[in-house]
């Protein structure tokens, strides 16, 4: 019993994760009008139009007429994750998370979390580089051109219609993941991910970082895929983890066993020191 | 020199991803022409259904939970499928296989208005008047292979205009005598592509190990007559060519002298 609510957040997320795939299968399979269509599109209800960000700018950059249910869907995503969920998609929504996350543990049960062929700190920004210059290319050749690779399209529309080949791109993003940089897709590549970090930087839900209860331990840099935003710990400030690429999947708060983290809500009325802390 | 380093990092990543996404749509152009693909009905012209189709699948969930399943030799038929990485269609758009999965023409379009963003939309599936129905519908066009139908060797067939829901109209039988027996008939069945909505029962139902009667996308079959010929004896054909322009332009090198003198001298072949 300890154990399960040590690792709460873990076990809700897979059921998010896993939920989410069950409904998009569901809904082709039985007819289950709970969540229709996939990641890129879906009705929630068949009611609530729910629509991919960066699909819709890919599609508005290759010149697509688009209709009254993508603006709302759009719309609905973006005030969510702006004001409460910030990049949370990329832990508790997107299924690629469970492949990558696989490979993560794969490189700590073999004791080779640091072995990467590139240089990982130094691309970290690649992915921002990547979202615009495949918007760019989806203006060149007038289709949403990542749609055509998005392994979390592929994933989603495998589980809900088919997979044919799709495993073969969700393998290699496992084999690049495992092998050849720590975090590689998710943290490097992924302009979905870069998205959503733009949409979700100021959002309310953050981490905290207690610094009184810090012993230095590690434990959350260790698991943490983007470690560059728990500035806070290495600065040993008490502070809310205000870097945009925090996933929010709270596994810095399961595995610190000094009670240091937690998750809070960023309170921008009173003005505290957040806004130092992003200056960094 | 921070500067310095900041500028160099910001070409080094944008000429990694422009490298990368240089890859990626080289192979989305690729991947996005497939011109043999059969789209649902109410699909937009393919360049503007390739931008248009978010690829979410509200169709195709709609289409495999619609009302009216048929049931062929004892299966479900599947119609629309959602492209993975490995079909004939770009990765993620809808797309059917008329052999095994044909339209069976719902009278309530169910994917045509599960569609979000539009790429299927109701004004691709109506008549001059504006009415919306599956009858207007212009997934593709049935072509016949007269050396693989078995009407036109003089047997008895007919299981496409049989199996055609706009039968009488889309497909009709031609009655032609046949000449190496005397006495029997032909019965050809001849499409009418104003009628044909590419529906693909025809194909579905054809008896041959390989269909004689296939569908067509449209604009890859038909082909196009243009302003110089006139149906002179249709007034909606000379409707047609009502903004035509009157000014008849040179097209080959002989057309630029006399007809007359072209026969005269001859064609040089050099």
């Amino acid at each position: 019993m300890n154990k399960i609510l040590k690792y709460k957040f873990l076990i809700l997320r897979r059921i998010t994760q896993f939920g989410i795939l069950f409904l998009y299968f569901a809904a082709n399979a039985y007819g289950w009008k709970i969540l229709i269509g996939n990641l890129s599109f879906s009705k929630l209800f068949n009611k609530i139009p729910l629509t991919d960000p960066y699909a819709f700018l890919q599609m508005l950059f290759a010149g697509a007429v688009i209709s009254s249910d993508l603006i709302a869907g759009v719309i609905i995503i973006l005030l969510f994750y702006a004001i409460i969920g910030g990049r949370a998609y990329c832990s508790w929504v997107c299924p690629v998370n469970l492949i990558t996350d696989f490979a993560a543990w794969v490189r700590r049960i073999t004791h080779h979390e640091k072995d990467n062929l590139i240089s990982a700190m130094k691309i970290r920004k690649f992915r921002y580089a990547f979202m615009i210059v495949m918007l760019i290319f989806s203006a060149f050749i007038g289709a949403a051109a990542f749609e055509f690779i998005s392994p979390i399209g592929i994933f989603t529309r495998g589980v809900a219609f088919t997979f044919g080949f799709g495993w073969v791109w969700l393998l290699t993003i496992f084999i690049f993941d495992a092998f050849v940089l720590k975090n590689g897709w998710c943290g490097h590549i992924c302009p979905v991910g870069a998205m959503y970090s733009l949409i979700g930087s100021k959002s309310l839900i953050r981490i905290y970082h207690t610094k009184e209860n810090c012993t230095n331990c590690g434990n959350c840099l260790t698991i943490c895929p983007e470690s560059q935003v728990l500035s806070p710990v290495i600065n040993k400030k008490s502070d809310f983890i205000t870097g945009m690429e925090c996933t929010e999947c709270g596994r810095c708060i399961e595995v610190c066993e000094d009670n240091a983290l937690k998750f809070s809500l960023r309170n921008y009325i009173k003005g505290e020191t957040n806004e130092k802390t992003t200056a960094n | 020199m921070q500067r310095r380093d900041f500028l160099k990092g910001v070409i080094q990543l944008s000429a990694a991803a422009t490298a990368a996404g240089a890859v990626v749509s080289g192979f989305a152009e690729e991947n996005k022409k497939n011109p043999l693909m059969l789209r649902p009905p109410g699909a937009l012209p393919e360049e503007e259904f390739i931008k248009t189709c978010i690829r979410c699948g509200l169709c195709v969930e709609a289409c495999k939970n619609r009302d009216n399943k048929m049931v062929l030799n004892g299966k479900e038929i599947d119609t629309l499928f959602l492209a993975a990485p490995k079909d004939d269609a770009p990765i993620g758009t809808p797309f059917f296989i008329a052999r095994t999965g044909p339209c069976f023409m719902c009278d309530d379009i169910p994917c045509m208005y599960a569609c979000p963003t539009g790429a299927l939309t109701p004004k691709e599936c109506q008549n001059d008047k504006g009415e919306v129905a599956i009858d207007y519908a212009k997934m593709g066009v049935a072509v016949i292979d007269p050396s693989s139908c078995i009407a036109f060797w003089g047997l008895q067939c007919t299981a496409c205009y049989r199996a055609c829901p706009e039968i009488d109209k889309a497909i009709t039988i031609e009655w032609k005598q046949n000449k190496r027996t005397g006495k029997h008939a032909y019965r050809i069945p001849i499409v009418h592509e104003d009628f044909c909505t590419g529906c693909g029962m025809c194909e579905e139902a054809c008896v041959t190990e390989k269909a004689a009667i296939k569908i067509f996308p449209r604009e890859v079959f038909l082909g196009k007559v243009g302003d110089r010929y006139i149906k002179g004896w249709s007034k909606k054909d000379q409707q047609r060519v009502k903004n035509a322009s009157t000014k008849t332009t040179t097209k080959t090198p002989w057309s630029t002298k006399n007809p007359l003198n072209n026969l005269n001298e001859g064609v040089n072949w050099q």
